[in-house]
């Protein structure tokens, strides 16, 4: 093996070893959403089929129980997209980082883009050698994409659901949470996160995930603000 | 619902939601986004990262839970001061977890 691919083989690997810690919470959604939908009365295929082609956990448990509650077609497809419009913010935020790559892989990425491979990916895109970036990004999708797969399948097959006492949704907020923390560099980012943080408590009420992107955009727009200050003529501080 | 319709679902779905997610990463051309904008998006990450964090230890709107004896908001806190300690993901994760479990038996 050439040197180049030993270390688009290592950015791979750490990619996908670095979506562990998140497939702790992910796995239980996915048995979750299977036993779920075919308990609804979808078929295993159908209920397989959100998975393999949507590929994003809360617009697919809030499209199952639209169906379950026999809403129009239109609504529930409408409903995917509101759910998911938050994507948008990711491919913003990550198309810098992907545009000197071919289209070969930035059609392939965009398609991995959840709110898990989002979290981890741009967490490496914060510094280091940037050259095989990629291939972590591709290992941290595709390891959440297969486990995705998987645990819906089981769910779907067995039914199986973890105990809910395990509590073990709370690997997800923690996973992010290690992956927030290196990211508070200075006192924008900080208001950022401080921002959309408590607007997301506030707006939690809203539904189909609205209060989400609402939050994060504020949270960008305070970072900025806070940024612009500190451009400021006459304040050399920082 | 029928198997035509619930396929339409799918795949009209799974079509937007590809679309949101190429939107920016597909039509951006080569030469880079105003410097402006480009430094703007660095607070995307962290701005996420808090919306998805902080429900999940406080709760939010009529859940809203900002006692001290809620287990997930002391795991969190505990797990935060771990990872900006150790900078440790495994054990910032491992250490909230078994917070919340002790906690959880206690209250």
């Amino acid at each position: 093996m050439s040197a180049l691919s030993r270390a688009a083989w290592r950015e791979f690997a750490a990619g996908a070893r670095d979506q562990l810690p998140i497939l702790a919470g992910v796995v239980p959604f996915g048995l979750i959403f299977g036993a779920l939908a075919v308990g609804s009365g979808l078929s295993a295929l159908v209920a397989q089929g959100f998975s393999l082609f949507i590929f994003a956990g809360s617009a697919q448990f809030v499209a199952v129980s639209l169906i379950a509650g026999a809403a129009p077609m239109v609504v529930v497809i409408g409903t995917i997209w509101i759910v998911n419009l938050r994507h948008l913010l990711y491919s913003a935020s990550l198309a810098p980082q992907f545009s000197p790559l071919p289209a070969r892989w930035r059609i392939p990425l965009a398609w991995l883009l959840t709110d898990e491979a989002f979290s981890v990916g741009s967490a490496r895109y914060q510094g280091g050698d940037l050259r095989f970036a990629h291939w972590y990004f591709l290992g941290t999708g595709l390891t959440l994409w297969s486990a995705w797969q998987a645990s819906t399948a089981v769910g779907i097959l067995l039914r199986a659901r973890v105990p809910t006492s395990w509590q073990l949704d709370f690997a997800l907020p923690l996973t992010f949470l290690a992956l927030l923390v290196p990211m508070l560099r200075d006192r924008p980012a900080i208001a950022a996160a401080a921002a959309a943080g408590s607007l997301a408590v506030i707006l939690g009420g809203l539904p189909d995930r609205i209060g989400l992107l609402i939050a994060a955009a504020a949270g960008v727009g305070a970072g900025i603000l806070l940024e612009g200050c500190r451009r400021l003529p006459g304040r050399s501080s920082q | 619902m029928s198997g035509p319709a619930l396929w339409t679902i799918i795949m009209a779905g799974a079509l937007g939601t590809y679309a949101l997610r190429l939107s920016f990463i597909g039509l951006l051309p080569r030469d880079r986004l105003p410097p402006r904008l480009y430094q703007s998006l660095r607070f995307v990450p962290p701005a996420v990262l808090a919306a998805l964090i902080l429900p999940g230890l406080v709760g939010s709107g009529a859940s809203l839970n900002l006692s001290p004896t809620n287990p997930r908001l002391v795991a969190g806190l505990l797990a935060g001061a771990i990872a900006w300690r150790t900078r440790n993901t495994w054990l910032s994760i491992a250490a909230g977890m078994a917070t919340l479990w002790i906690l959880s038996a206690v209250f």
